[in-house]
């Protein structure tokens, strides 16, 4: 299959699959018990059933749901995500205005648990032979780091280091009205995002250790290997060219499984450290009913993970022509 | 330093008495407020909109309680104290109430505050938003008119003696005529960005991280506010809430922002105050609500015997840690008759009614729904399962997110539930819709749910309604309290204590009954500002 017909395959199921998502969520949400009028009204302080009537008339939510979900699909078609009543804005300006946020968390996250997680997997299987010792360290140190809820994690890191030590803020994005800028901004930011990062990373990057060190292992023992070894070439070359690329490919593929996961993992993070993303916000359109937020945030989400599976497959491809020759998978 | 102290200063080291000088000046300045800093404080949860004139979320009032503002508030001792209202004059047969405005009062947008705001807010704004403020309007307001630009008369067709407690800051504020009318009162933008007359102008929302309030250079006392800022931040997790708190990133922690487990906790920390003032208008009533249309809850028996059998004192100590007592009654305060009729915990006695019921409990299996109130509350419902099950009584506890117990209990889908109400002031402006047959509505949980229908009760509120303040009032009060007491429509379970936990460096901070929603233009920091 060439290229581009190959894409294009890749692209119309990714658009499939979204639609699918968009359907299941409509229906899954609506299968929930509350009332999305009652709740507005109730927060508003309004007892009036006329009111709520009319609350609910205006959200559409008095029409046949297959109407209701035609209705919602057409204004996807349009780009239109429809309106958050209770917010009293577009459901596209509340995401946009989050998204960055939470995305910024995982992309660090997801950065520094595949990096260090492949280099130190790297090491250990590279240590095997002559410092078993360091092997092991590394190998223990990423099962102790798995065992860890991100959540508690999370907790126990804001105890020590911002309540105890004072060394970092114990919540938010950026100081509030610090007026900072330039290389203090930067310092600022990056100060906010440390502990966040690091506990969203750590359950991954135990992960990416275990699969790197045993891919490692695997492809150290295969043929080639050592007949680049017999040809004489060199260290780096060995290691980045023969053993690393192949190596690779595992860690690759979960990283695209496991975004999903990494996703809602980021929500439960955003809480802990009162972090502005779309992880508080899903949570409050739950708790509110509130429909269009709610298949808006499931939508983006469910979009971004698609979108970052397709790029995997697109990646694996690159890393292994035979997937490309259609010889695998 | 004022002159007059420095002089003084002079002639006492002139005598020689440094030290007592030195003292004496530590004392003056520690007396004196202090200005400048921003008070760190938390939004929890986010609120909805920032105008409690149209959202009356505690989350709103606490963030819009600072930006605007009513024609009264109340001290500690529930008495009226004046805000937009410089004085008020009630005439002696209540049907009249004649409120002189405070001069030189601008909105922040630097329109001239005045009695056509006034008019506009009462006689178009509330009535048209709320249906109870409406409901009340139209039985007893004749008109409200204006007859000189600084003053403001309600004409009254019949004494209602809650007026007052209807007209404060903290429940209905005044809204600025030329922002508001000709629009949708619901819709309208002001009511994310609120243009108010308070010490504190709306600077920023940034949803999901804080909300900025500063300064109002132009307030119309001067001198106030002390501070240049608040900042409400949105911090969702407790635990989170309370580092915050432990590091000083946020001065103070309202009842709510902190679990209940964790406050004895807190409030040992160093330089860490603890208050349970400034909740007097808010006296919260955790109750348990019964849907007396099915049987055997239809048996009042059945309903006083369930109230014998939980042990209030236990569920208050050990359950909430404390945080509350016992109530008596009903009503609260000054409205509770300490005459009434109690129900201590005493299981042979209801057993003794459960027999008297004569009901067959053994095909009985009741739905306590349980919503989702936070940890003491689902050990409140566990505790009930077996604290009735002695008496036959057999309870499936339904736990549910919020928005499930909402819509179950606001269809009458339930046969207990525990809740929580604030008895603002006067029983009548909020207790009563609980009670009153015309608010058996299936609407929100906070109105007649469980079918409460006795035209003895319905006729004795509105007896209330219409007797102007004091003694006798208070005798048809206490008639009504014995009525409900008796029949026990709603088991009230304990009055809520609420602890505000506060750095020590926050003064001026609960000084109303409506502390934390109140505009905070006297709070200073007494030290490093923030």
């Amino acid at each position: 299959m060439s290229d581009l017909l190959y894409v294009l395959s890749r692209l119309l199921r990714a658009v499939a699959m979204i639609l699918g998502v968009v359907v299941l969520c409509f229906v899954l949400v609506r299968l929930a018990p509350g009332d999305p009028a009652q709740l507005m009204a109730g927060d508003a302080g309004i007892d009036d059933p006329a009111y709520i009537a009319q609350l609910r008339q205006s959200m559409g939510l008095d029409r046949p749901l297959p109407e209701q979900l035609l209705a919602y699909v057409t204004g996807i078609a349009r780009l239109d995500l429809g309106y958050s009543y209770p917010n009293r804005a577009s459901v596209w300006s509340l995401i946009s205005e989050r998204l960055p946020a939470t995305l910024l968390l995982m992309g660090s996250a997801l950065l520094l648990a595949a990096t260090v997680g492949v280099l130190l997997g790297v090491v250990a299987a590279r240590s095997r032979q002559r410092r078993r010792w360091l092997d092991g360290l590394i190998a223990q140190g990423a099962l102790l780091l798995y065992a860890i809820p991100p959540f508690w994690l999370a907790m126990v890191l804001v105890l020590v280091f911002s309540v105890q030590l004072n060394w970092l803020p114990a919540f938010g994005m950026q100081e509030v009205g610090g007026q900072l800028h330039g290389w203090a901004l930067w310092r600022d930011s990056l100060a906010h995002l440390l502990l966040p990062c690091l506990s969203l990373s750590f359950l991954y990057l135990a992960m990416y250790v275990h699969l790197a060190r045993s891919a490692m292992l695997e492809v150290m023992a295969q043929d080639h290997v050592r007949t680049a070894y017999a040809k004489g070439l060199g260290y780096w070359r060995i290691l980045l060219a023969h053993q690393l690329r192949n190596a690779l490919l595992p860690v690759v593929t979960m990283v695209g499984l496991q975004f999903g996961q990494l996703a809602s993992s980021t929500l439960l993070i955003e809480v802990v450290y009162a972090w502005p993303g779309i992880g508080r916000l899903l949570y409050d359109a739950l708790s509110q009913r509130d429909y269009a937020l709610l298949l808006g945030v499931f939508l983006v989400i469910g979009t971004v993970v698609v979108v970052m599976n397709v790029l995997v497959d697109l990646l694996c491809r690159l890393l292994d022509p035979r997937i490309q020759a259609g010889a695998l998978y | 330093m004022p002159n007059p102290l420095r002089r003084l200063q002079h002639r006492l080291k002139r005598l020689g008495l440094l030290g007592a000088t030195s003292l004496l000046l530590a004392a003056a300045a520690q007396a004196a407020p202090q200005e400048g800093g921003v008070l760190n404080l938390v939004a929890q949860p986010e609120p909805p909109s920032l105008s409690h004139a149209v959202v009356s979320h505690v989350a709103t009032q606490y963030v819009s309680g600072k930006i605007l503002q009513g024609l009264l508030t109340f001290g500690t001792d529930l008495k009226p104290i004046p805000v937009l209202a410089n004085h008020w004059d009630i005439s002696t047969d209540g049907l009249t109430y004649t409120f002189a405005l405070q001069p030189g009062v601008a909105w922040h947008d630097g329109h001239a505050f005045g009695a056509d705001d006034v008019l506009f807010t009462y006689q178009q704004f509330y009535p048209q938003l709320d249906k109870r403020m409406a409901d009340i309007f139209g039985e007893y307001l004749g008109s409200i008119d204006s007859p000189a630009p600084d003053t403001v008369v309600f004409h009254l067709k019949k004494p209602f003696a809650p007026l007052l407690s209807l007209l404060g800051s903290g429940l209905r504020p005044v809204v600025p005529k030329h922002l508001y009318e000709g629009t949708d009162f619901r819709d309208n933008p002001y009511n994310l960005k609120p243009v108010g007359t308070g010490p504190f102008v709306f600077d920023e929302w940034k949803r999901g991280s804080y909300i900025k309030l500063s300064k109002n250079p132009h307030y119309w006392k001067p001198g106030l506010p002390y501070l240049d800022g608040v900042v409400f931040h949105v911090i969702p997790d407790a635990s989170s809430r309370a580092a915050a708190f432990e590091r000083n990133d946020v001065q103070v922690l309202r009842a709510g922002d902190a679990d209940y487990a964790d406050i004895k906790r807190l409030s040992a920390l160093p330089g860490v105050q603890t208050s349970t003032s400034g909740y007097e208008l808010y006296s919260g009533l955790a109750l348990l609500q019964i849907n007396t249309r099915k049987p055997p809850l239809n048996n009042p028996k059945v309903r006083q015997a369930i109230l014998y059998a939980l042990n209030r004192p236990f569920i208050v100590n050990n359950i909430f840690f404390g945080a509350g007592k016992v109530a008596q009654g009903p009503f609260l305060g000054a409205y509770h008759d300490p005459q009434l009729r109690q129900y201590p915990y005493d299981p042979a006695k209801a057993k003794a009614l459960i027999a008297e019921a004569g009901v067959d409990l053994s095909q009985v299996r009741l739905r306590l729904l349980n919503g989702e109130k936070g940890g003491a509350w689902e050990r409140l419902a566990e505790y009930t399962k077996q604290a009735l099950l002695p008496l036959g009584i057999k309870v499936q506890v339904v736990t549910s997110d919020a928005a499930t117990w909402y819509q179950r209990v606001s269809d009458w889908d339930f046969d207990l539930t525990y809740n929580f109400i604030f008895q603002v002031g006067d029983p009548y402006l909020n207790n009563a819709y609980l009670y009153r047959a015309d608010y058996i509505l299936k609407s929100t949980p906070f109105v007649n749910v469980g079918g409460y229908n006795s035209p003895e009760a319905d006729a004795l509120w509105q007896k209330v309604a219409n007797t102007p303040e004091g003694p006798q009032r208070q005798a048809v009060y206490s008639q009504l309290e014995r009525r409900l007491n008796d029949d026990l429509p709603i088991a009230p379970m304990f009055e809520m204590s609420y602890s505000t936990l506060y750095h020590q460096q926050v003064k001026n901070l609960l000084r109303t009954a409506t502390s934390l929603n109140e505009d905070y233009e006297s709070v200073y920091l007494d030290g490093p500002g923030q």
